[in-house]
């Protein structure tokens, strides 16, 4: 399998240069500079690439929103905040192949037309940005980043930028205002990034992932790349996969791959247990029911058909063991802990749902609890400024329907059916 | 020319410039659409959800704050929809509330009291520990925030960086422990700190000044002037029996918009004051003696007898009203034809004056004044008799042991400090009667009576009338 993303992640000491020029690195910089900028916008059209920050967004597309004339600058911006529950595929990206997203990043840029670029990355990410800042220096000293790249009359900033620890500063604008020093705030939209972003800026913010395409794009062509997938989501993506899974890890494999064949081929299955659920992308998207998800194929319209996001490719394998009520329990907390606080229903929703799933999981659930759960997920989604409040609403409404019963189970129990059967379970397994 | 949009909202036809916003167009129709965070003179923040609205073929309910009309667009504010969306809003804003209207300095002018009230009505269905945040904390020297009432507008915070420009405000934490603070080490302690109070929807920022001093549903409000500085800025001065309690704001575009400063708002308290002149008085021996009204006059016209014109100096005020000037500038000239007359009034303060509404001139009638006697009080007078109308500042107050006038008949509202008036006739206050002010712009600007004047005092109109007749 030829791979897009991941070729060289095995690859020993692939974050220094040397190492990686050998492999290949920078390879697409002689056919990039060749072509015009437009020209690079249409192949990544052509390509059919989406945003794999969450939302799936057309990438070329975006790119060409970006206004050419308005006499300020324009600034690419790369989402390294991976911050969203079980999504720890950027983190991969970061750590084997430092110089493929550089690679992509110059190639964005001289794609939108930005002479400065800048890296955000998860406060946590400090290993990340420490080999990130090492990458960029050795990419500097050998002419790739700075002025006139490779003698092509082209100049290219980057700065990497650390946050301070919090997820929603991985929602677009959030990012943007705590870039310019502000309170990790989302901003109202429109106006859009590409429109209005950094410092009021013509801004694209792209997920580490989707820049990592880019330079495969601009080697082999769209069409090149749409030899992966199907024919509305093409290429490969990659599933950071964690929880009850015999072989955790992050998997690029062509979108439209049953998830059947690739939980079985890629993560060896279960640990042993049968599988109760799983949360194909990322903790905001709907959870789905182990025979919901075998019949489904990983890429953004089938999992549309079943009711779910590709979100992220966070994928979080749940087996018996786990108690419905706790897991969303665990979500809602948070939720509650990330929400930025902002706007009434999300700031109290998230909060107010936390409560009551702990004291649902607690056994002192009330007997409208249920109803009333229902409720805020309806009264918070889509009623706020980004859509941060309908990542928990998703998971709440998701969690009940799969899984009434469970919920039902607390209220008549008065108790955690799972915590009454738990020890003896995980004896005689 | 703007284009025109038309939309209808609750089926009522409007017409607005394009750009303008549903709320806006809404008011067009005096149509008032439920709101915190929104404030028409500060940015967007669209935060607290309030004001949505149902727009037709929108996906959702979308914030008319925000939100721009487009041509054909059908609003509903009153729609079952919208309304469930505002009580749903307003449920959670309530959740974490701690309902302690009883005790809070807020209440009769909570804007949260208002929506629940329209709005709600309905029980709560929170029956868990709430989230608990600090209680009267005081941030700066005029302003206590009891954070567990805050709806996180911003509104605080905003006023701040856009009006007052001074980024003292800051919202800490996350989620439902979101919490309004000041920099460590810092307080919220701009010359405008006070507007925070007057914009804060809820009881979350009361003024240390007016806490717990008067529920607001006692309080009678008047239109008034600041006199702390010749923009006149416009206020409701509001009192309760013949008490004044606070100054707010009174919208004036040319003036104050909806502002006021910090100092012009804490010179109510000079109305109040137990240094306040209420009964005609005389110095005797180094101490003020009481006197009857008639007899302070009598004695007043007995002193003045063995004077002439060119032995007396009349002195008129830069803080006193049109009417009052002009009253004892009559009386003085008919008593006394071509004395000389001189205007006083607090000396400038360069440091006072800013580029938001504060004036270097710190008396609120100086152009008034001016149109009555050009000449500023100086060195070069000379007076065997001075009356002076209103206060005198330290400077006037040299110039004066210097001259050492035989007589000095002061008609002012505080008592003489040092004792350097013969005797005293007590003047009221602004608030006792209704005045006219020009302001550093040229604007001629009324202040009501909000209450008759106290003890014996009168105003300065009725004082040189008393005068003229007995003369
Ligand atoms: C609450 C929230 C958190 C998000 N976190 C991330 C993140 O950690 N990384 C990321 O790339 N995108 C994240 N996104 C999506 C971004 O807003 C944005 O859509 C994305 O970075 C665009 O890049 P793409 O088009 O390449 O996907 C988040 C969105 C939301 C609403
Ligand atoms: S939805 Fe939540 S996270 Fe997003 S802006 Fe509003 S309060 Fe912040
Ligand atoms: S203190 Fe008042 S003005 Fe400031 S955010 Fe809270 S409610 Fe709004
Ligand atoms: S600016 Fe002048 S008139 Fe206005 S409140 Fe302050 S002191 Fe009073
Ligand atoms: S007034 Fe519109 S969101 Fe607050």
């Amino acid at each position: 399998m030829t791979f897009v993303l991941t070729k060289n992640c095995e690859v020993q000491n692939m974050p220094q240069l040397e190492v990686a020029r050998k492999h290949g690195a920078y390879a697409s910089l002689e056919k990039l500079f060749a072509r015009q900028p437009k020209d690079i916008i249409e192949e990544v059209k052509t390509s059919g690439l989406r945003g794999r920050g969450g939302a799936g967004f057309p990438t070329g597309m975006k790119w060409s929103f970006v206004p050419q004339n308005t006499g300020k600058p324009i600034y690419l911006v790369v989402n390294a905040d991976e911050s969203e529950p079980g999504t720890f595929k950027d983190r991969f990206l970061l750590e084997r192949d430092p110089h493929l997203l550089i690679e992509g990043i110059i190639a964005a840029s001289y794609a939108i037309g930005s002479h400065t670029a800048y890296v955000y990355f998860r406060g946590e990410f400090y290993r990340q940005w420490e080999l990130f800042e090492k990458a960029c220096a050795e990419a500097r000293a050998a002419g790739l980043i700075g002025k006139n790249i490779l003698g092509k009359g082209y100049d290219l900033e980057i700065y990497a930028h650390r946050g301070a620890g919090a997820y929603i500063c991985g929602e677009e604008t959030a990012l943007l205002s705590s870039l310019e020093g502000g309170r990790g705030y989302p901003r109202i939209k429109p106006p859009f990034p590409a429109i209005e972003g950094l410092f009021a800026c013509p801004t694209i913010v792209n997920n580490v992932e989707t820049i990592c395409a880019v330079p495969y794009i601009v080697r082999e062509g769209g069409a090149g790349y749409r030899k992966f997938g199907t024919e509305k989501s093409s290429g490969t993506k990659l599933f950071s996969v964690c929880g009850h899974v015999k072989k955790p890890g992050v998997y690029e494999v062509p979108l439209g791959t049953p998830f059947k064949s690739f939980f079985k081929d890629y993560c060896g299955g279960t640990n042993g247990r049968p599988l109760k659920a799983v949360i194909v992308g990322g903790s905001s998207v709907p959870v789905l029911t182990a025979e919901q998800v075998m019949t489904m194929t990983l890429d953004y319209e089938a999992a549309q058909i079943a009711g779910t996001l590709l979100g992220s490719g966070g994928m979080i394998i749940v087996d018996d063991s786990v108690c419905a009520v706790e897991a969303l329990a665990d979500l809602a907390r948070f939720y509650a802990h990330e929400s930025c606080g902002q706007c009434t229903p999300c700031r109290e929703g998230t909060g107010w749902s936390k409560k009551i799933l702990d004291r649902l999981e607690a056994g002192r659930g009330e007997d409208s609890d249920i109803s009333l759960l229902l409720q805020l997920a309806d009264n918070m989604g889509g009623k706020t400024i980004c859509t941060f409040a309908d990542a928990l609403a998703m998971p709440i409404r998701s969690w009940i329907k799969c899984f009434r019963t469970e919920f039902e189970d607390h209220l008549r129990l008065k108790t955690c059916p799972m915590k009454i059967g738990t020890l003896n379970s995980i004896r005689s397994s | 020319m703007t284009k025109l949009i038309t939309l209808t909202i609750d089926g009522h036809p409007v017409e607005v410039p394009e750009g303008t916003t549903i709320f806006n167009a809404a008011k067009q129709l005096a149509l008032e659409i439920p709101h915190f965070c929104y404030h028409p003179k500060l940015s967007i923040a669209g935060n607290c959800r309030l004001c949505q609205v149902e727009v037709e073929g929108a996906r959702g309910p979308v914030i008319s704050c925000r939100e721009t009309v487009r041509e054909g667009m059908v609003v509903r504010v009153n729609s079952e929809k919208a309304k469930q969306v505002r009580k749903d809003v307003l449920e959670f804003i309530l959740i974490n509330h701690p309902l302690d209207c009883p005790i809070c300095d807020q209440s009769g002018e909570c804007k949260l009291q208002d929506q629940y009230f329209n709005h709600s009505v309905q029980p709560s269905r929170m029956h868990l520990p709430k989230v608990h945040k600090p209680k009267a904390k005081p941030i700066g020297p005029q302003v206590m925030l009891d954070d567990e009432r805050c709806v996180m507008c911003t509104r605080c915070i905003r006023f701040c960086d856009e009006i007052a420009g001074e980024h003292q405000l800051i919202m800490r934490e996350r989620g439902d422990h979101s919490t309004i603070d000041v920099f460590p080490g810092k307080q919220l302690d701009h010359p405008y700190s006070l507007c925070t109070v007057d914009i804060c929807p809820v009881g979350a920022l009361t003024s240390s000044d007016f806490r717990f001093k008067k529920r607001v549903w006692f309080l009678n409000s008047t239109p008034s002037i600041c006199t702390g500085c010749a923009t006149g800025c416009n206020i409701w001065m509001d009192h309760h029996d013949r008490i004044v309690y606070r100054y707010r704001p009174r919208d004036n575009e040319a003036v104050n918009q909806c502002w006021l400063c910090d100092p012009g708002r804490m010179t109510y308290k000079a109305i109040n004051a137990a240094t306040r002149a209420l009964f005609p008085m005389k110095l005797v021996g180094g101490a003020y003696q009481r006197l009857e009204w008639n007899d302070a006059l009598s004695q007043v016209k007995e002193v003045l007898k063995s004077y002439k014109a060119a032995d007396v100096v009349g002195v008129l005020s830069a803080q006193a009203s049109n009417e009052e000037n002009t009253a004892v500038k009559r009386f003085l000239e008919k008593t006394f034809p071509g004395l000389q007359l001189f205007w006083t009034g607090r000396e400038a303060m360069p440091e006072f004056a800013d580029k938001i509404l504060r004036d270097a001139d710190r008396n609120p009638n100086t152009h008034g004044v001016q149109a009555l006697t050009t000449k500023r009080l100086d060195a070069q007078v000379k007076a065997k008799v001075l009356i002076v109308l209103g206060e005198l500042t330290a400077q006037d107050l040299r110039l004066l042991m210097s001259i050492k006038p035989e007589v000095t008949i002061a008609l002012a509202d505080q008592l003489p400090h040092p004792e350097w008036a013969h005797y005293l006739l007590p003047r009221a206050t602004h608030a006792e009667q209704d005045g006219t002010y020009v302001n550093r712009k040229g604007m001629e600007q009324q202040a009501k009576m909000a209450f008759p004047p106290k003890g014996e005092s009168l105003s300065a109109v009725a004082i040189a009338s008393k005068l003229m007749e007995i003369f």
